[in-house]
């Protein structure tokens, strides 16, 4: 499609270039010729594969961003972050309790945060992540969940942690000690697990199976619908 | 949101006026759902299956004369990605029992269940050509199915899915998913998945397009991404083997017609790696990238189709491959966005598809080749579309109806992806409606399998999006999500048996040389190579994605 739009100029790792100016930075680091293999992913804000950092001409200001969901202003000076160094300790969830204790042994970092909220402000999704660090810390595991539960993972909290916490390791303790033992399983999923083992449904399928495509036609047309 | 963009342009804007006014009129009220002729008719005057002219016979090999868009039988009739004379065969880098090839939810769910099955974690390798997680399986927002409700079974389920995919879906493999489906919320239960439930802790339940009872269990509008967070955690957790932006270009055989590895290419150093396995897991996913009739996708960047191209070339067979799925409710507007998924739960909690007068021109949830059908009628048929400025047609979807019905609040709670994203370019979804047009999300079609997900290829089991024959000729929503677990689980326990037993012969690549023949016999000249591993959108290719569909 022809662009609308003006051009803008940036620099993809300090090399010039005038792009649209409505592309994101995905799409401008390609049109600038860029094939990515490393820092792209889903390409709609739902992996954290583009983690970006970029300042702007005249700014102290360091900024982060996903390139797929940001668009290229004037002057930009990017790099991107495909990839950031983090400890992910390994656990038997099996065995684990959901207190401070646990989250404190397996990332005995925490206790060195310093409430800076420099996680927050670097966070795309706008996420209050020193919250749920501080969450974790004091062992309220429900919160630490249900605050950082829209983590993408891009890193660039624990690029950013003078503490040099991995916010998002520490998150997905959280969360999955919190739906396991705190938010715990549907009693109503473990009962229709049990009556399919039973064979409960085995014989109603069974007869579907064998029906022609006229009878099941005739039986799917005629189903009750109940979305209450 | 950005200096650039403020939201929806003025004459956007008079369009929204209507749908306002209409809006009030409209809360509590549907629209009568189509009979089964209706439904046909719009089908097949609309949807883009039905456009004859953008499909082609297959030339060559086990499925030669299925029909297909034209951009897969590219893929198809094409020249191997590698010289069989250049591998060296005698150099094994990884000498393992089974292989995954993908590391979505399929994958992901393959290789924890093939290390519970007995396999060692160090006689496991994942490969991916991007990273551990990097899946269309992450991308899903709307929800899983699964019949566990009391009002609710797998039988009915069954009846839902079949209908939905029009008869052609293979009964054992549909039998398999809504039997398997409560077991997998249970297996996701108890690794941590985090679900959306009531104040009583049963499961928080949607309808979706099709489906006769609300089965769609959600973590907000991030279930995809929560499942694969988990399953990625629990892999690196047990220290299964894995191998990042490294992608299979081609399977390796043995002189007893078994699959028995693969070569691997290494997207960091250019390099090919050799993989000697017993049971090898294919679970690559499906091809959006491909662009099917030009239009836009849903799809995540690596989604080429590499798995149908590697699994024809091992022999293997290809089913439904003619039918691909539309979304019916893709972005249309801001550009930046076009294509991206609206998720279909924002139907399945009151919003409406309404044209440029505000006037309600469908059922909510049809089956989704329907309701994309009814959309694109709407804009092409009956021209009662919004266009944007780069060309691209579409209605509106109307959201702020799901705080109006389900109280303040439930956007921001329920839909944070899509409430954020959109707010990102000065769109409160609160209170403006979604301008959308039907965009390419899921291959249908794919590489036949059974209940154990074996192949007809001896040694190559397949689960997910690369596999056809579980969802007929039309996807039901939340059934893909299941239908990964389901058969990702399947595989990795078979291949894991599979692998206890099986003797690896000696390695070749004669295959390729067939393929070549095949290729030759039929008269196909192409300079064409496959698999394309990744999308081309350098240079001017950036802009290039307009729609060009009518």
């Amino acid at each position: 499609m022809e662009s609308n739009a003006d051009y803008v100029t940036i620099y993809v790792m300090g090399k010039k270039h005038e792009v649209p100016a409505d592309l994101t930075i995905m799409k401008a680091m390609e049109y600038a010729g860029h094939q990515f293999t490393r820092g792209a992913g889903c390409r709609g804000g739902y992996c954290g594969a583009c983690a970006t950092i970029y300042r702007k001409k005249g700014s102290y200001k360091l900024e982060g961003a996903l390139a797929c969901q940001k668009i290229v202003e004037d002057g930009m000076y990017i790099a991107q972050i495909p990839f950031s160094p983090a400890e992910k300790m390994t656990y038997d969830l099996d065995e684990l309790r959901p207190d401070a204790n646990t989250m404190l042994e397996y990332y005995p970092e925490l206790s060195r945060c310093l409430a800076c909220n420099t996680c927050t402000k670097a966070c795309p999704q706008d996420i209050m992540v020193m919250d749920y660090v501080q969450a974790s810390l004091r062992g309220d595991i429900e919160q630490a969940a249900k605050l950082s539960f829209d983590c993408i993972g891009c890193g660039l909290c624990a690029v950013r942690c003078p503490a040099e916490i991995v916010p998002y390791n520490v998150a997905t303790l959280a969360r999955r000690l919190y739906a396991k033992y705190i938010d715990g399983p549907s009693q109503h999923v473990l009962d229709r697990v049990e009556e399919v083992e039973e064979g409960k449904y085995d014989d109603e399928i069974a007869h579907l199976m064998e029906a022609s495509k006229e009878e099941l036609s005739e039986l799917y047309n005629n189903r009750e619908i109940d979305l209450k | 949101m950005s200096e650039d963009v403020s939201g929806y342009l003025d004459y956007m804007q008079e369009s929204i006026k209507k749908v306002e006014a209409t809006r009030a009129s409209r809360v509590g009220k549907s629209f009568t759902p189509m009979t089964a002729e209706e439904r046909q008719r719009v089908l097949e005057e609309y949807h883009p299956d039905w456009k004859m002219d953008q499909k082609r016979e297959l030339r060559i090999g086990p499925s030669k004369g299925e029909l297909m868009p034209h951009e897969v039988a590219d893929i198809l009739e094409a020249h191997s990605a590698i010289n069989p004379d250049e591998i060296d065969l005698s150099r094994i880098d990884y000498d393992v029992d089974v292989l995954v090839i993908g590391a979505g939810g399929a994958g992901l769910s393959a290789a924890l269940l093939a290390e519970e099955n007995g396999v060692a974690p160090d006689k496991i390798l994942i490969v991916q050509k991007l990273r551990l997680g990097d899946a269309n399986s992450k991308m899903s927002q709307g929800g899983i199915q699964a019949a566990d409700h009391p009002n609710d079974s797998p039988t009915i389920h069954y009846l839902d899915v079949i209908g939905g995919g029009h008869y052609y879906n293979k009964p054992e493999l549909v039998e398999a998913m809504v039997k398997d489906g409560p077991g997998v919320i249970k297996w996701h239960e108890d690794l941590g998945v985090l679900y959306d439930k009531l104040e009583d802790g049963t499961m928080q339940l949607a309808p979706g397009g099709g489906t006769s009872r609300r089965r769609m269990h959600s973590c907000k509008d991030y279930t995809g991404l929560e499942i694969t967070r988990v399953l990625v955690d629990e892999v690196v957790n047990r220290e299964i083997g894995y191998v990042e932006f490294t992608c299979a270009v081609e399977f390796i055989m043995d002189d007893m017609g078994q699959v028995a590895g693969a070569v691997l290419y290494d997207m960091d150093s250019d390099e090919y790696k050799i993989a000697r396995v017993k049971s090898t897991i294919l679970a690559t996913g499906g091809f959006g990238r491909l662009h099917i009739q030009n239009f836009e996708t849903t799809n995540h960047y690596g989604a080429t189709g590499d798995g149908i191209v590697m699994a024809y070339r091992a022999g293997a067979n290809l089913v439904h491959l003619d039918s691909t799925q539309f979304h019916p409710t893709g972005s249309a507007y801001p550009e930046q966005i076009v294509g991206q998924l609206c998720t279909e739960k924002l139907r399945a909690r009151g919003a409406q598809p309404v044209n440029k007068d505000g006037e309600l021109f469908v059922y909510p949830l049809e089956t989704r080749d329907v309701e994309a059908s009814a959309l694109i009628r709407e804009c092409y048929g009956r021209e009662l579309g919004i266009t944007t400025p780069s060309g691209v047609k579409g209605v509106w979807l109307d959201t702020p109806l799901i705080d109006i019905i389900n109280g303040e609040g439930t956007i921001e709670r329920e839909f944070a992806a899509m409430f954020r994203n959109y707010n990102k370019f000065g769109i409160d979804i609160r209170k403006e409606p979604m301008l959308v047009f039907p965009t390419l999300h899921y291959q249908n079609g794919g590489v036949e399998i059974n209940v154990k997900c074996e192949t007809n290829v001896p040694g190559l089991y397949a689960a997910g999006e690369v596999c056809g024959g579980v969802h007929g000729k039309n996807r039901l929503m939340g059934n893909s999500q299941l239908d990964l677990y389901v058969f990702g689980r399947r595989a990795g326990k078979a291949a894991a048996e599979r692998a206890k037993k099986a003797k690896i012969g000696k390695l070749n690549l004669d295959h390729i040389g067939r393929y070549e023949n095949w290729l030759k016999q039929e008269g196909v000249e192409t300079e064409r190579k496959s698999p394309i591993l990744l999308p081309e959108y350098r240079g001017e290719k950036t802009l290039e994605h307009q729609l060009k569909i009518l």
